[in-house]
């Protein structure tokens, strides 16, 4: 019974471990600055704590073989404990897990507590059941009045935020579904939501945060690999949450301008 | 020790006294623990529904039909709450908590019997109440068992969101205040219901870990009950706690000013503290199990001690981890997630204690031990995927996909199941008088153990690479599609896992009736429920009261008669 629990137990860590270590399944290649920073602090706890894992798991089956009862075994070692060890312990894992978050913190100061680079893409993004719209301020680089009066989710586009197109500042504001983005320029987006709470994931850019009805919640970060990336709703927001899809595409800034031109063209 | 006046000398007579409205913590918590019973059915039903239709969306099930997107979010939502509430709530606590902390402890009866009948129906309708919510038009709420609003505050914001929505939250309040009896009564109990000798330092830690659940639910779930009569009262009085001024598929609600974070901060206030509520007598009945059949001191008593303490304590202070994405201050983000990862300490010390304890023992593998060892395996695979977790800029990835649900299962859902049948085959015998099959117990811990892992650990693999939980169907985002074939895997692992659970079924059921008749003490344990009859007469010691003269684990003492010296033995000398 023993060995079958040793062996049990080593085959369950050796092929979980096995998939991790071999990338079988893995973190999408990362597309923005913060990739970089991310996917360090994850391979470092990764190690730290497959290490971890693979410590206590093996020599979890390894006591319980080595120690099982038999006719033969001597008896057991009376004791309560040892101080000494408890204190070891418990520091050394102190140090461990609080060091390891600190190292991870930096990254989370610089997106998250300083505000967007000057020149950064404006982009305003909403969310509604089941659909993301994108609004650009323009050449005048403000955004037009909303009002949830004029919300008609049905028309799409300007109608779906509910743009007031009597303001001068609402005149060249773009409102499309799909997300244009320029290479290595910093984005800063203002997330909103019209109905309940959805919450804007590009796992390629790193890139999650709630988007909450009554809040505007601004956020930073730079796409820095040209390319088309999905955007997944991560917040459970109704029955259609499984097809809340979007795609932000990462050109150049060349391309960029020109889309914008287009669009502005469109809606003259 | 005081001796409340509600303890009869005599056995009630009438069936109905005796198993339906008794006052006996005994039936009270069988009760409980068939409550939990059925509900950890139905909750494991609507997780089979759940998997076959994530892989054959479009198939038609005898009975259910074709499972609507809608309808899955249902399952999920009504799947998390019974599981959290009505199993991983209900069995540790009010079931083997209720049987065995009164006779642990020496004592005859809880220290309120009438409170404690109350808090049984009490939960008994908030589960009515819940599976009523299945039947009435618009079917059941499919909101998630953590309800954000405005989701969950509006009617029209989805299918099952009006009285689906009510009942769901109405049950979920029932719930509060029956555990807030339950809370009271285990604490009072402990506190001043222990035979002579019994001090705090000498009970099993398996009551250390009832008294510090009931101190968290003490606490937790006033937050909770207030939070859910305030979502009540958005929903139907027209309040805003909840919700701002929003528009639901062009229709203005007439909202205003509300905050849909003010919820998320209660519930979570509530729903941290309750994932301790749930794994704590996990760790609890596996130190009493490891300790008995390794034969050996449980290592580090008082270490065990103060890491459950610590572990209540910090408990309360973690909650913003689950809100890093949230839009709450990012400031806040760092003390979270620094309090969160000191939670790690003290359970990395239960840990090491565990293999301390089984380190140098005699180890008998008997079933209760098997699960007992399987519940360290989970408690650490599902333990390690917290510090990733706890750190906000990991989050950014890992939140809300399947990762997070790889490790809560793996450490509340299936550690804290492996305790509940850790403690169902160890104290079988002194609840039912028979033992349990053994070889049944031993195959379905194997299948067990392999089946969870199967299913849980992939879930690690589909979450670092972006796979969003709660999606009712992964055919509408393309890398999502990719990862189809693990999700299938998943589900035939599911099959295995599920099926492996009618073995302890019929095991349980038939050894109740057909079993062989347990002795007194068949696992040679030490504790106060051992030195009593099998099952145990109504007042728990047949007129006599315990006299405690030794600590609970006093396993191997050098020149004992035998490996190990009962809690109440006055002769032999012993350590402490």
């Amino acid at each position: 019974m023993g060995l079958a629990l040793l062996l049990l137990i080593w085959l369950i860590t050796l092929v979980s471990t096995y998939f991790f270590v071999a990338k079988t399944w893995w973190l999408p290649v990362g597309a923005s600055a913060a990739a970089g920073w991310i996917d360090h602090q994850f391979a470092l706890t990764f190690v730290i704590m497959g290490v971890v894992f693979l410590a206590a798991q093996l020599l979890l089956g390894y006591i319980v073989w080595k120690y099982r009862e038999s006719p033969s075994s001597p008896p057991v070692e009376y004791s309560h404990g040892n101080t000494t060890l408890e204190v070891v312990w418990t520091v050394l894992t102190a140090i461990l897990f609080i060091g390891l978050n600190l190292m991870g913190s930096n990254v989370w100061a610089s997106q998250r507590f300083e505000p967007a680079e000057a020149g950064a893409v404006q982009v305003e993004v909403t969310g509604m059941q089941f659909a993301w719209y994108f609004r650009y301020p323009g050449a005048d680089g403000k955004y037009g009045k909303t009002s949830v009066k004029l919300m008609d989710p049905s028309a799409g586009g300007e109608a779906a935020v509910g743009l007031d197109t009597s303001d001068p500042a609402a005149k060249d504001d773009i409102v499309t579904g799909t997300m244009y983005l320029p290479v290595n320029r910093e984005v800063n987006l203002n997330l909103r939501a019209v109905d309940v709470i959805h919450s804007f994931f590009v796992p390629s850019l790193r890139f999650k945060q709630d988007a909450v009805p009554g809040l505007n919640i601004p956020m930073h970060f730079k796409p820095t690999v040209i390319g088309e990336y999905e955007i997944a709703c991560a917040e459970l927001c109704g029955l259609g949450h499984y097809k809340m899809h979007g795609m932000v595409h990462v050109v150049s800034q060349e391309d960029f301008d020109k889309w914008v031109a287009a669009r502005e063209a469109e809606k003259q | 020790m005081a001796t409340p006046a509600s303890v009869h000398a005599h056995a009630p007579q009438g069936f109905i006294r005796k198993y339906i409205f008794s006052l006996d913590h005994k039936v009270i918590g069988i009760q409980y623990f068939f409550l939990a019973l059925t509900a950890v059915f139905v909750g494991m039903f609507l997780s089979l529904l759940m998997r076959i239709h994530l892989i054959w969306p479009t198939a038609s099930l005898p009975l259910v039909g074709t499972i609507q997107p809608e309808t899955y979010l249902s399952l999920l939502t009504m799947h998390g709450t019974i599981m959290v509430f009505f199993v991983l709530t209900t069995a540790p606590q009010g079931g083997f908590g209720n049987y065995f902390l009164p006779i642990q402890i020496g004592a005859p009866d809880m220290a309120f019997p009438v409170l404690n009948m109350l808090s049984f129906w009490t939960t008994f309708v908030g589960f009515v109440v819940i599976i009523c919510a299945f039947f009435v038009t618009g079917g059941a709420p499919l909101h998630g068992w953590t309800g954000y609003t405005p989701l969950s505050a509006l009617p029209s914001a989805g299918p099952g969101e009006q009285l689906g929505a009510d009942l769901w939250i109405t049950s979920i309040a029932i719930f509060c205040i029956a555990s807030l009896m339950g809370a009271l009564n285990f604490l009072t109990t402990t506190l001043d219901m222990r035979a002579k000798g019994m001090t705090m330092m000498r009970m099993p830690l398996t009551c250390w870990s009832w008294f510090i659940t009931a101190i968290l639910g003490l606490l937790a779930f006033g937050v909770l009950l207030s939070a859910g009569i305030l979502l009540l009262m958005d929903r139907n009085l027209g309040t805003s706690f909840y919700v701002p001024l929003v528009v639901v598929n062009g229709q203005v609600m007439g909202h205003k000013g509300g905050s849909p974070l003010l919820w998320q901060h209660l519930f979570w206030f509530f729903g941290h503290p309750e994932v301790y509520i749930a794994i704590l007598p996990g760790m609890g009945v596996t130190s009493q199990i490891l300790s008995t059949f390794s034969r050996k001191p449980i290592f580090g008593y008082r270490a065990m001690v103060y890491a459950m303490l610590s572990i209540g304590f910090f408990g309360f202070m973690v909650w913003g981890h689950h809100m890093f994405m949230s839009g709450m201050s990012p400031y806040s983000a760092f003390a979270f997630s620094i309090l969160t990862m000191c939670i790690g300490v003290p359970s990395a010390i239960k840990t090491f204690n565990w293999l301390g304890t089984m380190y140098k023992g005699r180890i008998r593998f008997s079933t209760p031990m098997l699960f007992a060892i399987g519940f360290v395996s989970l408690f650490v695979s599902g333990g390690l995927s917290g510090p990733f977790l706890a750190q906000p800029v990991l989050d950014i990835q890992l939140h809300d996909t399947y990762f997070v649900v790889g490790h809560f299962h793996l450490i509340m859902g299936v550690a804290a199941i492996f305790g509940i049948f850790a403690a169902t085959y160890y104290w079988f015998p002194k609840m039912f008088g028979r033992m349990m099959n053994e070889s049944w117990g031993k195959l379905h811990f194997f299948l067990t153990l392999a089946g969870t892992y199967a299913i849980f650990m992939p879930m690690h693999y589909l979450g670092m690479a972006g796979q969003t939980r709660r999606y009712s169907q992964f055919t509408e985002v393309a890398y999502q599609t990719k990862l189809l074939p693990l999700q299938t895997f998943m589900t035939y692992a599911a099959f295995i896992t599920i099926a492996a659970q009618f073995i302890f079924v019929i095991n349980l059921f038939w050894s109740m009736f057909k079993g062989p008749k347990a002795s007194d003490n068949p696992w040679e344990s030490t504790t106060l429920e051992w030195t009593t009859a099998t099952p145990p007469p109504h007042d728990n010691f047949g007129g006599v009261t315990p006299v405690v003269h030794h600590g609970p684990y006093e396993y191997g003492v050098p020149g004992a008669a035998k490996d190990y010296v009962m809690q109440t033995d006055p002769t032999t000398s012993t350590a402490h």
